[in-house]
């Protein structure tokens, strides 16, 4: 309410003084209607929606796993699902929310949507790329569904050899096939924004004016280019071990099974900055916008995003150290883990102090990024006792570890996401949601999500391991209270799925800049956008969070 | 032992602390809870104390810009850094106690395998699914796989290793507290992952002691068990009609018919004691039990058909053998006929080569 006031003040302001130019009719989501528009389109904002369509479907899907998986675990004993298909419930869920949901969630649909914009240029460098990166990311999936359709994986997500090269039913080939797909969408999409943020920004767009999000985008592409080949030639190696009989990570072949873990975490620990780094980047610019001040440290969050993805290369052996690991590696991946903590929590506190003494709005958004911090700073948090040797001997692959990464990986980057999304939401289609059913929404996330997992670390903490269809009776009060956390998690997490496409449809129409936000999207595009963004180069001339020039800015577009 | 069952039930939140390095490793897991809880507490007493405190009051509010603080930047970066420090220390001193087993440790052999542990004892004992050591000493695991990678972890301990098929990691503990704890397979190894558990039981020494014995006899007196129906012994002792029942007779009188085929008088009676038994089984005419005919058709059972060894197995089956638990026969074997004395050395011959090809 309060923002909309805002807005219309800025805009009446500009609109006083605006001359001739009327306000364009057509925008990207009503130039082109037919079906073909959107699924050819080059579009980088209609191909940001057919990945929130995708993604949206996925984590439904990776949900209802989710919830078999809980519901098993009511009881000690497996007596919902058998022991092999309650493997394949969560080897599903971990492949499906990891590979089809987390790595391309916000990247691909708010960093497709927004990066152009933020950068002030009408899209991104390879806009057929861009396209064929979304088919490649479908086909992945459909080689995913096809491992499901024919019986599914019991592997984990991790597809550990030898398990997987040699002893696994199921149909471990057809999704790792899918993985090493999807994997090509990613490291499409991260080299599209990369040359897209050293070739495409407007004039006046230097490096340091660009938004945070923008940052963390680039930390994340750094990433994807540099992380996912070696996932994909990890999961070559295993096709060539199962299929040609070449001894690489199985031992009576001559080969070793832990070869097979450090190429796996070698791209799959950096993926968890993947899946992180970009809901940061959407915190640094809610917690901005809602407290009308530009960010604390705007270069120290800026260059800590690239610190993480850089040390998070250098971290991927604490997550094998009871394998045998040497006892000097152990200590120094220990000593490289704790580094990653430092920037994460110079981020903390300059949110923190972005707030102090600003203009702090309650909008749902906002209550999205409380949520956020809460869950962030608490999955942070335990991961000191995972990067410590004397402790993480006792506590890995426990629940413990469960917890700690949904609360970074669930609870940190889909809040962030949500976040993100009801942020945007206003640009994206043109319309306002009902703002109490989002802070409802962001609520029951938060409440529920803590009840999930919380209990969680007391079980880790009490020894129940990771992947257990079966577990003891003493440890059935906690693993209650966890699932009744998890109903409500899920109600929380469907109710925008439902408020959200209503408001599409039916909501209020949204004003150009509802949040009286300073970067380029609120301030110099229509909501929703016109099909190429902006009709001239967007100026830029002053730092990207100047809350005094919001006026003056809005005065200057007009001329 | 009699602690066991308080253990398994009721609802607890933290685990039993049962080794030397549980203390160490909970002092320091509590140190990082205490750290935790207070920079959690501060974001969010801070977060909340902001969100009210700073709340926009008027859609004319502009806040003062305000782009950083070296100072403050310096000390949030240089305190975190600090406790990260203490903590890398302190866990690698931890980590250095349980990685480093102790030189005086008994080794124990761990193999893990879809879906079992098996464990072997320095004195041949063998396990699957459970360990019992005393309270106590210094044991070390070397831990292996043969088939998929596994790890085998004791909470209540702190300790974990992988078992890695074609490696030999290792752990060490030493037990404090009497009781059973849980074994578990903490890596994920396919269909039946989660029944991949055990216990371990940690007995008082003199308790120990007696199930070392114990397990010794158990250990023999299984092959006794196998060499009594292999040998046959089955196809008459199972038959009071046949020949004499073999259940509690260790140590009690037995009365006596015949003695190397000549009648006694009633009343004659003998201990039957180990070298009883083993007389009555190397030359069974010696002393026959009253009732039944002398000479026997029991073959005599010299060296070439049981060797020393097995008739000590022999005897420690017939020694453990109570009321009632005397194997029924089967059709593996069938009631032998009386032997005569050509019979009986072409059953020796047999019987000669099924033991070389043992």
């Amino acid at each position: 309410m309060s923002a909309i006031n805002l807005d219309r003040r800025v805009v009446g302001e500009a609109a006083s003084t605006h001359e001739a130019t009327p306000k364009p009719a057509t925008n990207y989501l009503n130039h082109e209607t037919t079906i073909a528009s959107w699924l050819l389109t080059l579009d980088h904002k209609r191909i940001g929606l057919l990945y929130l369509v995708g993604i949206s479907l996925m984590f439904v899907l990776g949900g209802a796993f989710a919830g078999l998986i809980r519901l098993e675990l009511m009881t000690p004993k497996g007596d919902l699902l058998t022991g092999d298909v309650y493997n394949k419930s969560f080897t599903a869920h971990g492949v499906v929310m990891i590979f089809l949901f987390l790595i391309p969630s916000i990247p691909a649909v708010l960093g497709n949507f927004l990066l152009p914009i933020m950068i002030g240029t009408k899209d991104v460098a390879f806009p057929r790329l861009n396209l064929l990166s979304f088919y490649v990311y479908a086909a992945g999936g459909v080689f995913l569904a096809l491992a499901l359709l024919l019986g599914g994986v019991d592997t984990g997500w991790t597809f550990y050899t030898p398990l997987s090269s040699t002893y696994a039913n199921g149909n471990v080939m057809v999704a790792a096939l899918g993985v090493f797909v999807i994997g090509f969408s990613s490291i499409l999409t991260g080299l599209n924004f990369v040359v897209t943020i050293h070739r495409m920004r407007a004039p006046g767009m230097t490096w340091f004016r660009m938004p945070l999000f923008v940052w963390a985008m680039y930390a994340t592409s750094l990433i994807q280019i540099l992380g996912t080949p070696v996932v994909a030639i990890t999961i070559a190696l295993v096709g060539f071990e199962r299929f040609l009989g070449v001894g690489i990570f199985d031992p009576r072949l001559g080969g070793d099974p832990i070869l097979f873990q450090h190429l796996f975490w070698f791209y799959s620990h950096p993926a968890v900055y993947i899946m992180i780094l970009p809901s940061l980047g959407v915190a640094s610019e809610l917690v901005s916008t809602f407290s009308r001040k530009g960010v604390f440290g705007y270069h120290i969050i800026a260059c800590s995003s690239i610190a993480i993805a850089i040390f998070g290369f250098v971290v991927w052996a604490h997550h094998m150290f009871t394998s045998g690991l040497s006892q000097y590696a152990a200590m120094v991946f220990s000593v490289l883990t704790f580094s990653v903590a430092i920037p994460s929590g110079i981020k903390v506190f300059s949110w923190l102090a972005t707030m102090y003494k600003g203009s702090v709005s309650l909008a749902s958004p906002m209550i999205f990024f409380f949520g956020f911090i809460g869950l962030f700073t608490i999955g942070g948090m335990t991961g000191l006792f995972l990067s410590t040797l004397g402790t993480d001997i006792h506590l890995h692959d426990t629940y413990f570890v469960v917890a700690h990464f949904h609360y970074i990986m669930v609870g940190g980057a889909i809040m962030g996401f949500m976040g993100g999304i009801h942020y945007w939401w206003p640009k994206i289609t043109g319309r306002m949601y009902n703002e109490t059913l989002a802070k409802i929404s962001a609520a029951l996330i938060f409440v529920g999500f803590n009840f999930t997992f919380f209990p969680q670390f007391f079980l880790g903490y009490m020894g129940m391991p990771r992947r257990y269809h079966e577990y003891p009776e003493e440890l059935q009060v906690l693993n209650v209270l966890s699932t009744v956390g998890a109903s409500v998690l899920a109600i929380g997490y469907l109710t925008p799925g439902i408020y959200l496409p209503f408001s599409f449809f039916f909501g209020k129409k949204a004003p150009k800049n509802p949040w009286g936000a300073t970067t380029l999207e609120w301030t110099e595009c229509e909501s929703p956008p016109s099909p190429h963004n902006f009709d001239h180069n967007p100026p830029v001339y002053d730092h990207v969070y100047d809350y005094s020039t919001l006026n003056k800015e809005a005065a200057v577009v007009s001329h | 032992m009699m602690v066991n069952s308080m253990f398994a039930e009721g609802f607890q939140l933290f685990p039993h602390q049962a080794s030397t390095l549980a203390p160490s490793v909970d002092w320091l897991y509590l140190f990082i809870v205490a750290v935790n809880v207070a920079i959690t507490v501060l974001v969010m007493v801070l977060l909340v104390a902001f969100a009210i405190i700073f709340r926009r009051k008027s859609e004319d509010d502009l806040p003062e810009p305000m782009h950083g603080n070296v100072p403050l930047e310096i000390f949030w970066t240089a305190i975190p850094t600090l406790i990260c420090g203490v903590m890398f220390l302190w866990g690698v001193k931890v980590w250095s106690e349980i990685v480093v087993p102790p030189r005086d440790a008994t080794e124990l052999y761990v193999v893990g395998r879809q879906w079992m542990w098996k464990i072997q004892h320095p004195g041949g004992q063998r396990e699957i699914n459970a360990i019992h050591v005393p309270v106590g000493s210094n044991f070390k695991l070397i831990v292996t796989a043969e088939d998929v990678i596994h790890c085998f972890s004791i909470p209540d301990f702190r300790i974990k290793t992988d078992a890695v098929p074609g490696r030999y990691n290792q752990m060490w503990f030493n037990a404090t507290k009497p009781g059973k704890y849980h074994i578990y397979c903490t890596e994920y190894c396919g269909t039946e992952h989660s029944r991949m558990i055990g216990w371990i039981h940690v007995m008082e020494r003199e308790d120990y002691a007696k199930w070392l014995n114990e397990q010794a006899e158990g250990g023999d007196g299984l092959q006794g068990r196998k060499l009594f129906s292999k040998l046959q012994c089955i196809t008459c002792h199972s038959d009071a009609n046949k020949a004499p029942l073999l259940e509690n007779i260790f140590r009690k009188d037995r009365e006596i018919g015949y003695m190397d085929g000549k009648p006694v008088p009633p009343g004659t009676k003998v201990l039957a004691d180990e070298a009883y038994l083993r007389e009555s089984i190397r030359n069974p005419n010696a002393k026959i039990h009253r009732g039944f005919a002398s000479p026997t058709i029991m073959p005599a059972y010299d060296r070439d058909l049981v060797t020393e060894e097995e008739l000590l197995q022999v005897i420690t089956y017939i020694r453990s053998l109570k009321q009632g638990e005397t194997p029924t026969r089967t059709e593996e074997t069938p009631t032998p006929q009386p032997i005569t004395s050509a019979d009986k050395a072409s059953s020796n011959a047999t019987e000669k080569t099924s033991g070389s090809a043992k």
